[in-house]
This record gives structure tokens, C-alpha cells and sequence, in this order.
């Protein structure tokens, strides 16, 4: 896929991954109170790292993002899942969530929830499955074309 | 008693470990051991001042089915043939059945059998009655196919299987209405309460169920095919199971319900009716057998059926001689069959014609065979005891009291001319059984083996089966008072008085005159055979029961072949029809029954804007073009677009999650239609038939149809108060987010979504599996 002089694409995949990618991240902590959350999040991080794989390559992405996709699909099954299991440390049913306001020298008054960690979980599992597809079938049907 | 009912099955447990030795001791002889102690047990009962013995063992007391063991005289009568004839087989069965035969299987289903036969003969409790009932039918299977390599038996065996099964599961269909009925599941409880069940509406099913079961078990017409059929088994086995028990307990079930149906007119008309077709019919067919066991199947066929009949009048005399005839089949019969399994071991051959002036080389075989087959006969001899039974089966005819009913009354006068003409088919066969075999010329260059005398064990048990027919024809009140009279009184559920069999009746006696006319015809008609053996061609001729029979089983299996075939293509196409027509029709249904689509209403909706409009304009035209384009990339895209539509419309109705939600997924789910682009089939023009084409608008219309209006009903009903209220006002409040979706996704209800990630992970990890570990050489 690199073989072509590909300078266009790749200068600006550089920078729109990298706006992508925030856009994601503001998407994801946006979500309690405003439109966004870890499904929209995850999807438009994948879809920066997804277009990265196709400005720069299979292998040249591989080597700068050394991820195992599909062992993020687990971690964030399981932080989704320990997140409802920490409840009951509380003594509280399955999934109860909790909030609270807290003082932070540069952001000032911020909210934490521990739905933030469920968001994570999700978030996590959606960039691991949508990447683990489009990689697997993309490369499925280049190897056979 | 619980543990004479349950000893033969907990032995059937160690006979295989006995069996490892059975090349030094035949493992018979262990067995022998049990039927024997039974009936010692049992033998105790019997006395002038017997009265019913009763125990209780739970079992599930919660459903009121326990082992509830009553012994009457009915009982005791049924166990002392089932134990004692079983004693007598089983010493045949040692001299019968070579060691190099597989015995445990033998021995194993020969005790559950003895088992499941005493445990439905004590049996108080009707579905303890049922279980043993049904445990008869698959050791009398396992024993029919005993030699399996036979295609015969497997095919005997199976016939029983079905058809007793078949009765068997009528029978307890018959049960449980009685127990719903009465409350219980005791049968004496059941009798406690006859005017219940009398005035019942279901009485007619009830008797139809019961009697089925019955008449299946005792091969009674148009029942009896199977019979003839299970005579593959061994002959110890046809001698215990189709001659003296198994084929008796629906005899027993009849006699045991007697009391709670005699007072129904039906049951008279039914049980007698049957029993005396199948009387003629049994003993007409007998005479065109040449197997010798065949013979002896018609004829039991044809004595049940005789003795079903006496059950069915139900007046005392004819349940006294009903039950006495019980005793003496089980004598004689049984004898017949091991003289039958004697013959065929000496000679190597079954078949009559082939036999012949056996009387020099057999003669005590044949001397036992004389008083067997004149017993069955009736020949007026006062040491056969079938002659007393016969006499008042024939006495009890002719004293049908005179019902009002039309049918009943025809056949009251009918009985004592048929019961004549069966008997005379009756002496026929057995003249045939015993001078076809034993006298005329010698024919042995047709045998495959030099035939010679049994050994002499093999003879013991015939004989002391005979010498049961000569003591109870010489002094036919022995048992009387001590048993008999209590076993026609545990029938008729009341004490009966002691009852007198006279051998002489008188020349002026009807009974004795039509026993007369019956050996007078019988002598004709046996020394004409030849010559009116042709009518077999006539009467039967084709007709043929078992031909019903295979023609029915091979319809069945047609049929279903042909109705499965029929849906079970193989087409996707054609079960996404069905579904598809299902689901309309049943819902259309349901709506149209409750009033669904009359409540639609269209106040309370919001006004539509111009934008609106055009978008929907926008994906409907899309939509309708999906159909008719051909080319997979124009599809692709024009699927987008309705996606992309609804995104858009999630913006005007403010949503703006899902508007972000969609687009993303659209867009990626397109990227992934790209990717497979060169997997997808090539799109052509499909040649479908007007008829199809049709069919399937009219699915696809009738499915929009019911989704639109179903969206319209559902919008109408306004039953309950919508929960997005306590939502909106709890979303900060409890979860601390202004954004009510992403509150609800991740607090209020995030076991959905842990779950929905859940099923992302999976698909992801499947679609890796299906591209990744494929086996490619296979490809």
C-alpha cells in the first residue's frame, strides 16, 4: 500500500489523526454531559488509528503502535466488568455508581464518576473490535486479490 | 410382598456374574431358585378363609403414587400362574437353551419380565399399574428379539413393541381421567366410588381408552397381529409370555376394572362382541397355520378371546367359568408349547407338513400332546379339564339375560351360535396339531435332523403342566373353594358363594348338546379338511391384517417423509418465507381478535416539518431502489444513504447521540461492505416466475402492513406512564450527568451495555476466527 508516492495523504493523515484522536478523547470525557461517551469515543479513535493503517501501511503502523488489538477487546470487557464488580466492596448491588466533586490544581472543580471507568471499558472494547475487524478483513482480501 | 415383586428384577442384576460360570453350571438353574421361592411364597395364600392382603411402600406420596400392593384372589390366582408356570419355563429353558447362547440376556429379561408381570397383577395403584404394564412391554420386546440376527424377530418385536405400546399409552390416557375423576389413585378406591364414574360424561372415553389397552395386550381382534409374530422368540418364552401371562394381563385388566364398568351397557356389548370375533376369528385362522407355533398363537389369540368374551357378560357363572378358564389355558397351553419347542429342537422343523407318524419315536412327547390338545379341544372326556370350561363358557352363552337395547339383544341371541362355530374350528385345529404331527406317514428325509425323544428334563415340565389338566379334570372342584371362588369374587368385588363344576349335566342340558354338535361337525370337518381348505381363499383372501398393518407403518413413514421433504428443503428462502407468513398471520390474528387496529387513533401527533419530509421522500426512494438495481456497488451506496437518512433524522428529533452513533456506524459498516466487495456475489437480473415474484410482494407488503400498523396501535395506546420522566429528573440528581442517554448507558442500565460490549468483543474475535484459522487446503 506504500509503494505509491503517498505525501498528500500521509502529511494529512499526520495531522487529522491527531485531531481525530483528540476529538475522540474530548468526545469520551464529554460524554456525561454532553453528546459523546466511550461508543462514539472508541469508534472515532479507531476510525484515526484505522486511517493511519491506510496512509501508512500494516507494518509501518504495527511498529509505531505496538497494540494488541484483540487483547484490548478483553481489558476493556474486563475494567466494564470490575468496575461493576467493585460495587460490592461497597456492599452494594451489581453496577451501582457513585460521583463526587473534587478539587484539582489546574482544572479546577472537576466530577468524577466511577461511570467514567465503565465508559473506559466500553471505550476500549469498541476501538479493540472495530480495529480487529477492519485490520482482519482488509488484509484478508488483500491477500487473496 | 414388595419384596416378592422387585426379587426377580434385583437378582436380573447379579445373573450376568452368574453367567461367567455357565460353562460348568447352565445359569437356569440359579434362576429357577427365584420363581420358585415366589410361588412357595404365594402358595401360603391359598385356603378356604383367604381375605385380601394389602401393603403400602412410598414411592411419591406427594403425587399419591406409592407401591400399593393388594392381593385378592384375582391377584393371587394371576400370581400363582406367573410364578409357577415362570418355575416350569425356566427348568425348560435349562434343557432348551443350548450354554453356547448368550443366557444372561435370556435370564435378565426373562426376571424383568416376572418382575413387571407380578408388580401390574399386584398393583393397587393404577399408574404403578402403568409402570409395570409398560416394563411388560419391553421385556416381552427384548425377549421377542431375543436372536436378533433373525430378521424375523427384529421385525416381530418391533410389531409387539408398536402395538402394545400404542395400547398402552391409551390405557393410561383411560387412568389418569379415572384418577382426575375420583380423586384417586387407588383402584379399590376407584370401585369405592362407581356411581362417580358411572354418571360421568367421559364414561364412553374412558372404557374406549381402558379396553384398548386391554385388547392390544390380548391380542384380541383387530389387535392379534402381533401375536403370530412374536412366535420368533424362543419357545420358552412364547410358552410363558404368549400363552400363559403376558397375553393375559389385559384379561386381568378387564376383569379388574369389571366392576366399576359392568353397569354400563357398552362395556357388555364391546368386551363380548370382541372377544367372540376374535374367538372365531382366532380359531377360523388357526386351521390354515402350518407352523405349529403359528397354530398355537391363533389358538391363544382365539381362547383369549373366548375368555374375554365370559368377562364381558359379566354375570357370575360366566366370570366363575371365565376364570377357570384362565387356570386351564395356562395348563394346557403352556404344555402345548414346550411339546411345540420339544418337536422343533428334535426334528429341526416347525413346519406340520413336514412332520408326520412322530408317535413311535416320541411316544411320551406324543402322549402329553393327546391330553393337551383334546383339553383344548373340549373333547367330553372327564379327565380334560378345557372340556369343564368350555362347558360352562357354553352354559353361560345361553343364559345372557335378555337386554332391551337393540345391539345388546341381537347379540345375546347371536353369542351361543358364533360361540359354536368357533369351538368346531377350535377341535379342527387341535385334531390337525396333534394328528398332523404325530400320526400318518413318516416323512423324516425331509427333517434336518434324526428326530428321537427329548431328553427327559425337557420333558418334566409338559408333564407336570398335564398332569395339572388331568387332576383338575378328574376332580375339577380341587381348587374351587380355595381359590377360584375367591378370584371370581375379587372380580365381582363381592364374596362369592362356593360353586359346584359337575362333569354331567344331562343329555337334556344345552351346554352338553352343543358340545356335541361341536365334536359331531369337528370330526366332519377334520376329516374334510382337503376339501374346504379353499375357502381360505375366499374369506381371508386378501384381507389381511398384517397387510394393514405393513401397508399402515409404510404409510406413516411415507407420509412424513414426504410432509418433511416437502418444507425441509434446504431453501432459506423458502423458511424466511414461512416465518415471515407465520408472524403475519398470527399477529394479524391477535390484533383483529382483540380490537387492536380499532383503537388506532391520530390526535396527539406532532406537526411535520418540510425537511422532514424530504428526507424521508429521500430514503423511501431509496429504499424502493434497492430493489431494482443490479449493480453491488450502486446497492452499497444507496443503503448508505438510507443510513445516513436516519442519522439525519435523529438530528431533527434531537438525538444527537444517536445521530453521532449512526453516522460513525454506517460509515464503518459501508467501509466493511468495500472490504468484502470482491466476496459479495455478482448481482444479475432474477429470473423469478410470476407465482413467485407475487408471493413474495405480497410477504413483503403484508410485513410492512402489519409493522406500520402495529406502529400505530402501539402509538395510540397511551396505558402506562412513560419512565423517561423519572430519568430526566434523576439523571443528575443520581447518576451526576446532564447527558440522560449516556446516564442511562452507563448507569441506570449498564448491565445492557456491558453486555452489548460484550457481544462486540465476541463477533469481533468470531470474524478473526473465520478469517484467520480457516483450513485453507480445504479451500
Amino acid at each position: 500500500m506504500s509503494k505509491p508516492n503517498n505525501l498528500i495523504l500521509q502529511t494529512a493523515t499526520a495531522l487529522i489523526a491527531f485531531i481525530l484522536l483528540g476529538f475522540s478523547v474530548y468526545l469520551f470525557f464529554a460524554g456525561h454531559n454532553s453528546p459523546g461517551g466511550g461508543f462514539i469515543g472508541g469508534l472515532v479513535t479507531a476510525a484515526a488509528v484505522v486511517l493511519l493503517y491506510m496512509a501508512y501501511g500494516i507494518d509501518f503502523v504495527n511498529k509505531i503502535l505496538p497494540i494488541n488489538f484483540r487483547a484490548l477487546i478483553s481489558v476493556g470487557l474486563l475494567v466494564a466488568f470490575l468496575t461493576g464488580v467493585g460495587s460490592f466492596l461497597f456492599d452494594v448491588p451489581f453496577l451501582s455508581h457513585t460521583f463526587g466533586y473534587f478539587e484539582f490544581p489546574i482544572f479546577g472543580e472537576v466530577e468524577l464518576a466511577t461511570a467514567m471507568l465503565f465508559d473506559l471499558g466500553v471505550y476500549l472494547t469498541v476501538v479493540g473490535v472495530t480495529v480487529t475487524i477492519i485490520i482482519n478483513i482488509a488484509n484478508d482480501t488483500k491477500a487473496e486479490v | 410382598m414388595i419384596f416378592a415383586v422387585l426379587i426377580p428384577l434385583v437378582f436380573a442384576l447379579l445373573v450376568p456374574l452368574l453367567s461367567k460360570v455357565k460353562n460348568k453350571v447352565h445359569t437356569g438353574i440359579f434362576v429357577l431358585l427365584i420363581p420358585l421361592g415366589i410361588f412357595l411364597y404365594f402358595v401360603r395364600f391359598i385356603g378356604n378363609d383367604f381375605s385380601p392382603v394389602r401393603h403400602t411402600y412410598n414411592w411419591i406420596p406427594s403425587l399419591g403414587i406409592n407401591f400399593d400392593f393388594y392381593l385378592d384372589g384375582l391377584s393371587l390366582l394371576f400370581v400363582l400362574l406367573i410364578s409357577g408356570i415362570g418355575t416350569l419355563v425356566v427348568f425348560y429353558s435349562i434343557y432348551y437353551l443350548h450354554v453356547s447362547e448368550r443366557l444372561a440376556h435370556f435370564y435378565v429379561y426373562l426376571l424383568m419380565f416376572m418382575s413387571a408381570m407380578l408388580g401390574v397383577v399386584l398393583s393397587d395403584n393404577v399408574f404403578v399399574l402403568y409402570s409395570f404394564w409398560e416394563l411388560t412391554s419391553i421385556s416381552s420386546f427384548l425377549l421377542i428379539g431375543y436372536w436378533h440376527h433373525r430378521e424375523r424377530s427384529r421385525y416381530g418385536a418391533q410389531k409387539s413393541m408398536l402395538i402394545t405400546v400404542f395400547g398402552g399409552l391409551s390405557m393410561l390416557g383411560g387412568l389418569i381421567l379415572l384418577s382426575v375423576i375420583t380423586g384417586t389413585t387407588s383402584i379399590r378406591g376407584m370401585i369405592d366410588q362407581v356411581d362417580l364414574i358411572i354418571n360421568n360424561n367421559y364414561l364412553p372415553l374412558i372404557l374406549g381408552l381402558i379396553l384398548l389397552g386391554a385388547f392390544t395386550k390380548s391380542a384380541q381382534f383387530p389387535f392379534h397381529i402381533w401375536l403370530p409374530d412374536a412366535m420368533e422368540a424362543p419357545t420358552p418364552v412364547s410358552a410363558y409370555l404368549h400363552s400363559a401371562t403376558m397375553v393375559k394381563a389385559g384379561i386381568y385388566l378387564v376383569a379388574r376394572f369389571l366392576p366399576i364398568f359392568v353397569a354400563f351397557e357398552w362395556f357388555y356389548i364391546t368386551v363380548s362382541l370382541v372377544g367372540i370375533v376374535t374367538l372365531v376369528w382366532g380359531s377360523y385362522m388357526a386351521v390354515r397355520q402350518t407352523d405349529l407355533k403359528g397354530i398355537l398363537a391363533f389358538s391363544t389369540i382365539s381362547q383369549l378371546g373366548m375368555i374375554m368374551a365370559m368377562l364381558g357378560f359379566g354375570t357370575e357363572a360366566a366370570i366363575f367359568a371365565a376364570v377357570f378358564h384362565i387356570l386351564n389355558h395356562a395348563t394346557f397351553k403352556g404344555s402345548l408349547f414346550m411339546i411345540a419347542g420339544i418337536i422343533d429342537h428334535e426334528t429341526g422343523t416347525r413346519d406340520i407338513r413336514k412332520l408326520g407318524g412322530l408317535f413311535t419315536i416320541m411316544p411320551i412327547s406324543g402322549t402329553l400332546a393327546v391330553f393337551g390338545t383334546f383339553s383344548m379341544a373340549g373333547v367330553p372326556f372327564p379327565f380334560l379339564n378345557g372340556f369343564y370350561s368350555k362347558e360352562l363358557f357354553f352354559e353361560a352363552t345361553t343364559k345372557l339375560s335378555d337386554q332391551a337395547n337393540g345391539l345388546a339383544s341381537f347379540l345375546s341371541t347371536a353369542i351361543p351360535y358364533l360361540a359354536v362355530f368357533g369351538s368346531i374350528f377350535t377341535f379342527v385345529y387341535s385334531m390337525y396339531l396333534f394328528f398332523g404331527v404325530f400320526t400318518g406317514p413318516k416323512k423324516f428325509d425331509l427333517l434336518k435332523k434324526k428326530p428321537h425323544e427329548a431328553p427327559i428334563g425337557m420333558l418334566i415340565s409338559p408333564l407336570i403342566l398335564i398332569l395339572g389338566v388331568i387332576i383338575i379334570g378328574l376332580f375339577p372342584n380341587i381348587a374351587n373353594s380355595s381359590l377360584l371362588v375367591h378370584a371370581t369374587g375379587g372380580i365381582m368385588n363381592s364374596p362369592m358363594e362356593p360353586y359346584h363344576v359337575h362333569y354331567w349335566h344331562g343329555f337334556d342340558s344345552i351346554a352338553f348338546q352343543m358340545s356335541l354338535i361341536v365334536v359331531g361337525l369337528g370330526i366332519v370337518l377334520f376329516l374334510t379338511r382337503k376339501k374346504w381348505s379353499n375357502i381360505y381363499h375366499v374369506l381371508p383372501g386378501k384381507l389381511s391384517f398384517n397387510k394393514v398393518y405393513d401397508k399402515l407403518i409404510q404409510k406413516i413413514d411415507d407420509v412424513s417423509a414426504r410432509v418433511t421433504n416437502a418444507y425441509m428443503t434446504g431453501s432459506i428462502k423458502l423458511y424466511m418465507s414461512i416465518i415471515l407468513v407465520a408472524i403475519i398471520v398470527a399477529t394479524f390474528t391477535i390484533m383483529l381478535t382483540t380490537g387492536g387496529l380499532s383503537n388506532i387513533s391520530f390526535e396527539d401527533l406532532a406537526e411535520v416539518s418540510v425537511v422532514d419530509i424530504a428526507v424521508v421522500i429521500i430514503m423511501v426512494l431509496a429504499a424502493l431502489a434497492t430493489i431494482f438495481v443490479n449493480n453491488k456497488l450502486a446497492l452499497i451506496i444507496i443503503t448508505g444513504i438510507v443510513g445516513f437518512g436516519i442519522s439525519i433524522l435523529f438530528v431533527i428529533f434531537r438525538a444527537p447521540d444517536l445521530a453521532l452513533t449512526q453516522l460513525v456506524v454506517e460509515t464503518v459498516s459501508m467501509a466493511l461492505f468495500l472490504l468484502a466487495y470482491y466476496h459479495l456475489p455478482e448481482l444479475r437480473k432474477r429470473e423469478e416466475t410470476l407465482q413467485t415474484s407475487t408471493t413474495n410482494t405480497i410477504i413483503a407488503v403484508g410485513m410492512g402492513l402489519l409493522v406500520t400498523l402495529t406502529g400505530f396501535a402501539a402509538h395510540s395506546a397511551d396505558w402506562f406512564n412513560k419512565i423517561s420522566d423519572y430519568f430526566v429528573e434523576t439523571a443528575y440528581k443520581l447518576g451526576g450527568g446532564h447527558n440522560i442517554v449516556n446516564v442511562i448507558l452507563v448507569d441506570m442500565r449498564g448491565l445492557d451495555t456491558l453486555f452489548e460490549i460484550a457481544v462486540l468483543g465476541i463477533a469481533a474475535l468470531a470474524i478473526y476466527g473465520l478469517i484467520k484459522l480457516r483450513n485453507k487446503e480445504a479451500e
